[in-house]
C-alpha cells in the first residue's frame, strides 16, 4: 500500500530565516505520526505545507497519492484540518459551527453524532464563546472530523490545555485511529508522542534529525538511563566528568542530570566522587530515557523552553 | 453520513446569526439612523418663520405701534428707552429694523439685509392698516406647502443612500477582517469550501438587515415628515437591492488584503468620506464644477441617490432610471470580482 503522506526535499524561507530547510517525509495509511520539536522548529509551516495552505519554495507533496496543484478540491474534501491558533466565530453556537462545518463537505458526519464523540452534547447550545479552553479545541477536532477524513491533520492539537481535557482528546484521536486513519500531529509533549504515535520525527531548525517509533529512539541512546540528583552544596562540573560511563551531563535549578550506559557502574562511582568532594546527597533518582532525552542527546537544548 | 445542507445557504444564515447577536453591530445598522432621523425631525419639522424682531422707541404712540406689530404676527417688537439705545440694537443685529415716532414715522434699518427689507413691508403694512388704511384693491392670499419639494423630501432619500453604504461596507468589512485576524477563514479554505459561497454570502446576508433597515428609514420619513413616495414600490425596492449589494461587493473590495482592523478603517474611511461630501447626500452634486460632474455622475453613492430621489420624488420608472441602476451593476460587479481574485484568505 503506497503511503498516505509523502513529502521530499521540502523547503521554505522566510527571508534570512529557514523554516523548512529541506525536509523529507512518509507517513504510512492508518499510522499515527507525530512531528516533535521546540517551538520555532518549523513543525507548523511543513504541517501547512502538506495542508495546501503554504505553498514551499521548494520540493514535491503527495497526499493520497494526489499532488495539491492538480486535485486541490478532491484533497479537500477527503482531509479535515485543525490549525493552531485558529478560532472559530464565537457568536455562534456548537451546532451551529458543526452544521456550518458539515455544509462544507459532499459526504460526512452528522454533528450530533460529532458532539457525542467529542463529548460535546451538554455545550449543544452554547456559544462558542463560552466554551472553556479544552471544549474550543474538542470542537475544532470535530469541526476537522466533519467530513469523515481518510487524513487528520493536528498542529499542537493540546496545547494549553489542562491534563484531563488533554487526556480526553487523545482518547479521540486514539480512538480516530483504531478506525484505521491516518493522522499527522506536531506536538512540543513528549507524553503526548510517547502516547499516541507510531512513529515520531524529531524535527530541529527545519530538519528532522531522527525518526522513528519512540521504543526505537530512546533504544538509540548510547545512555539509555537518566541519573537525577541534587546535592549541599552543589557540585561542578569538573567533578562529574571525570566519572567513568557518564555521557551527557545538564543542571537546571540546581539539579544535575546525567545520562548513564550503566546505572551499576555509574551510581556506586558518582556516590563515591560526591563523598570525596564533601558534597552531600540531598535527592537521588533515576528513570528509564524519554523523547525528551532523546531530543537533548540530539540537540544539546531542551524541547520545552518554556 | 448525514444531511447536508447547501453551503450557501448555511454561510449566509451563520453570518446572519453573527450579525445579530453582536449588539454593538444592530446599532449602527438600526438604531443610528433611526436616531439621525429623529435629530433631523427637529431641525427640519414644519413651522412658519420665525417672526423678525424689531424695536420700537419709546414716545406716546409707541404702546399703540407695539401692540399693532404684535397682532400682525409677522415680527417681534421690543421696546427701547431712547433712540440711541434702539440704533445701538439695529448695529449690533439684535433687531433688523428700529422705529421711532417722535414727529414723523421713521424707519431705520439696513437695505442690504433681506430680512430688513421685509420688516420695513410688514411694519409699514401693519402700522398703516391699524391706522385705518383701505386697500383699493383687496386680496387674499393662498399658501401652497408643496410635499417633495423641501429639504427634508431632499435629504430623506440621501440618508437611505448613505446608510445602505455605510452598513455594507463596515457590516462586511469589519467581520472578514476579524475572521482573518482569528484566523477563521485560513480554516475555512481548509476544507472543500467554495472561497465564492463566502464571498457570496457576506453579500446575500446583507437582504435581511437591508429590509429592516429600509423600512425603518422610509417609515419613518413618511409618518413624521409626509415624504412622499411617487414612484412604485417595486422600483424602489430593486433600487435599494442594487444599492446594497453593490455596497457590498465594494466593502469586500476594500478589506480584500487589509490584516488589522486600524487597516481596514482607513481604507473604509477613505472610500466613503468623500462619497459623503460629493455624492449628494447632504446637497446637491450638482453644485460642484462642472468639470467634476463626469466623475461625481460615476460614483455609485451619487448613481444611488440620483436613483432613489427620481423614484421617490419624480415618480420615475424602472427605465428612467436604467443609467443608474447600470453604474450600481458595473461598480458591484467589477468589485466583486477582483475582490475574490485579490483576497487574502490567511
Amino acid at each position: 500500500m503506497s503511503a498516505a503522506i509523502i513529502c521530499r526535499g521540502l523547503k521554505k524561507h522566510y527571508g534570512d530565516v529557514k523554516a523548512v530547510d529541506g525536509l523529507d517525509l512518509e507517513v504510512n495509511p492508518g499510522e499515527c505520526f507525530g512531528m516533535l520539536g521546540p517551538n520555532g522548529a518549523g513543525k507548523t509551516t511543513t504541517i501547512e505545507i502538506l495542508e495546501g495552505l503554504t505553498p514551499p519554495d521548494a520540493g514535491e507533496v503527495t497526499i493520497l497519492g494526489r499532488h495539491w496543484g492538480s486535485h486541490e478540491r478532491e484533497l479537500r474534501e477527503r482531509l479535515g484540518i485543525s490549525l493552531q491558533e485558529s478560532r472559530l466565530t464565537e457568536k455562534l453556537t456548537v451546532h451551529e459551527t458543526l452544521e456550518l462545518f458539515r455544509s462544507f463537505y459532499e459526504r460526512g458526519r452528522d454533528p450530533d453524532q460529532l458532539m457525542a464523540d467529542l463529548s460535546l452534547e451538554e455545550k449543544r447550545d452554547a456559544r462558542v464563546g463560552k466554551l472553556s479552553g479544552g471544549q474550543r479545541q474538542r470542537l475544532a477536532v470535530a469541526c476537522a472530523l466533519a467530513g469523515d477524513p481518510e487524513v487528520l491533520f493536528l498542529d499542537e492539537p493540546t496545547t494549553g490545555l489542562d491534563p484531563q481535557s488533554r487526556l480526553q482528546l487523545w482518547d479521540r484521536i486514539a480512538a480516530y485511529k483504531a478506525a484505521g486513519r491516518t493522522v499527522l500531529l506536531t506536538t512540543h509533549y513528549m507524553e503526548e508522542a510517547e502516547r499516541l504515535c507510531d512513529r515520531v520525527a524529531v524535527v530541529d531548525h527545519g530538519k528532522i534529525i531522527a525518526q522513528g517509533s519512540p521504543a526505537e529512539l530512546v533504544a538509540g541512546l548510547h545512555a539509555p538511563h537518566i541519573i537525577e540528583f541534587s546535592t549541599e552544596p552543589l557540585v561542578q562540573d569538573a567533578l562529574l566528568a571525570a566519572i567513568p560511563g557518564i555521557g551527557e551531563r545538564r543542571q537546571r535549578d540546581g539539579q544535575w542530570f546525567l545520562a548513564a550506559a550503566s546505572l551499576a557502574q555509574a551510581v556506586p562511582a558518582l556516590l563515591a566522587a560526591l563523598d570525596g568532594a564533601g558534597a552531600r546527597l540531598v535527592s537521588l533518582s533515576t528513570h528509564r530515557a524519554t523523547l525528551e532525552d532523546v531530543f537533548i542527546a540530539l540537540t544539546g537544548r531542551e524541547l520545552r523552553n518554556e | 453520513m448525514s444531511e447536508r445542507r447547501n453551503p450557501l445557504v448555511a454561510l449566509t444564515r451563520a453570518r446572519v446569526l453573527e450579525f445579530v447577536r453582536e449588539p454593538e453591530a444592530l446599532f449602527w445598522v438600526f438604531a443610528f439612523p433611526l436616531i439621525m432621523a429623529v435629530i433631523l425631525g427637529f431641525a427640519f419639522r414644519d413651522r412658519p418663520p420665525d417672526p423678525v424682531p424689531v424695536g420700537v422707541v419709546a414716545g406716546p404712540s409707541a404702546p399703540s405701534v407695539s401692540e399693532a406689530l404684535a397682532l400682525s404676527g409677522k415680527v417681534k417688537p421690543a421696546a427701547y428707552a431712547t433712540r440711541a439705545d434702539g440704533l445701538e440694537a439695529l448695529r449690533t443685529g439684535k433687531i433688523a429694523l428700529l422705529v421711532e415716532e417722535g414727529g414723523p414715522l421713521v424707519y431705520h434699518y439696513d437695505p442690504t439685509r433681506p430680512d430688513a427689507r421685509i420688516a420695513r413691508l410688514e411694519v409699514d403694512a401693519a402700522i398703516q392698516a391699524a391706522r385705518g388704511r383701505r386697500d383699493p384693491t383687496p386680496a387674499s392670499t393662498s399658501e401652497v406647502h408643496e410635499k417633495g419639494s423641501r429639504y427634508i423630501d431632499f435629504l430623506l432619500p440621501g440618508i437611505l443612500g448613505l446608510n445602505l453604504m455605510g452598513t455594507g461596507i463596515w457590516g462586511i468589512g469589519f467581520s472578514i477582517v476579524n475572521a482573518r485576524l482569528k484566523k477563521t477563514l485560513k480554516l475555512m479554505v481548509a476544507t472543500p469550501m467554495r472561497k465564492s459561497d463566502y464571498l457570496l454570502a457576506q453579500m446575500l446576508s446583507r437582504f435581511v438587515f437591508l429590509i429592516v433597515e429600509v423600512v425603518v428609514i422610509l417609515a419613518f420619513g413618511v409618518a413624521a415628515f409626509h415624504v412622499p413616495i411617487r414612484g412604485s414600490l417595486g422600483t424602489l425596492a430593486l433600487v435599494t437591492v442594487l444599492g446594497a449589494l453593490c455596497f457590498a461587493g465594494i466593502g469586500l473590495l476594500v478589506v480584500a488584503r487589509a490584516k488589522t482592523l486600524e487597516a481596514a478603517s482607513g481604507l473604509m474611511n477613505l472610500v466613503m468620506v468623500p462619497m459623503w461630501l460629493l455624492s449628494g447626500v447632504f446637497f446637491s452634486s450638482e453644485r460642484f464644477p462642472k468639470a467634476a460632474q463626469p466623475l461625481i455622475q460615476a460614483l455609485p453613492l451619487t448613481a444611488l441617490n440620483n436613483a432613489l430621489r427620481a423614484v421617490m420624488l419624480e415618480g420615475r420608472s424602472l427605465v428612467q432610471i436604467g443609467a443608474a441602476l447600470l453604474v450600481m451593476v458595473v461598480w458591484g460587479v467589477a468589485s466583486f470580482a477582483l475582490a475574490l481574485k485579490i483576497f487574502r484568505w490567511q
